[in-house]
């Protein structure tokens, strides 16, 4: 069975969620599960750091497809960091560097969110 | 090797391939893109030929030669028509709020030929990836 789990902390304003393990169908709920606690209090400035995640497919991907919308109607946004080259690769094969804010580190996304203009 | 149609073996069933795939020589990044078709293929069987019922069966077996890896991945549900498959439009998607639907795009750009094959109500989709 896939080994999922996610530790949430918070910086300032800013929601930090660190993925650890392999996301995929199996595990995507959990993640989905974050997201709408954070949405439904009212959280929506969203860093998501795959420094620790080791494996992504579509349907962790489809988490953030499905949610990014909502977050940038409210004034917010899911920053995504850190990610390893082959997880990064998924993202990229989607177009997503384009649709999303895909940072190095953790620290920029904060900073981003701090200062938007920068 | 044969599994429950259930998302708890997908980790089970992408690592048996994925180590057979590198194996045959398959360098890291071959071998993870193989792992991720896997993957997608066998979430759409769980979801789409099989609606979640976790009492099906899912047959998967590999194959090489001095050139080619295949893994082929048969159910006994609802067969995919991919006469009728559009590539998906990201942005298009994420503006809807899908969750998705990214699979089959992903499993044809990660591997070098699919084929998707129904007899006898049994359905596969065989994905072929050069050495």
């Amino acid at each position: 069975m896939s080994q999922f789990d996610i530790y949430q902390r918070q910086y300032q304003s800013v929601e930090i969620l660190e993925l650890n393990g392999e996301l995929d169908a199996h595990t995507a709920p959990v993640l989905e599960q974050h997201i709408t606690q954070l949405i439904e209090n009212e959280k929506y400035k969203i860093v998501v750091n795959f420094s620790s995640l080791d494996y992504i497919s579509s349907a962790g991907l489809g988490v953030f497809m499905a949610y990014i919308e909502d977050l940038r109607e409210r004034g917010g946004d899911i920053k995504l960091t850190n990610m390893k080259e082959n997880v990064f690769n998924v993202f990229d094969l989607l177009g997503f560097p384009t649709l999303y804010d895909i940072l190095d580190e953790e620290s920029q996304a904060i900073s981003r969110f701090n200062n938007p203009t920068t | 090797m044969n599994v429950t149609a259930s998302t708890s073996n997908l980790q089970s069933v992408r690592d048996f391939v994925a180590q057979h795939a590198y194996d045959h020589g398959f360098s890291d990044q071959d071998t993870e893109e193989i792992r991720l078709a896997v993957d997608e293929a066998m979430t759409n069987v769980i979801k789409h030929a099989y609606g979640y019922d976790e009492s099906k069966k899912i047959y998967i077996s590999v194959g090489s030669d001095t050139e080619t890896f295949w893994v082929a991945i048969q159910d006994t549900g609802h067969a995919f028509d991919i006469s009728t498959y559009k590539s998906p439009d990201v942005p298009e998607r994420i503006k809807q709020r899908k969750k998705g639907g990214v699979g089959v795009y992903l499993i044809k750009r990660l591997m070098d030929k699919v084929e998707y094959s129904t007899r006898n109500k049994h359905n596969e989709i065989k994905m072929i990836k050069k050495l």
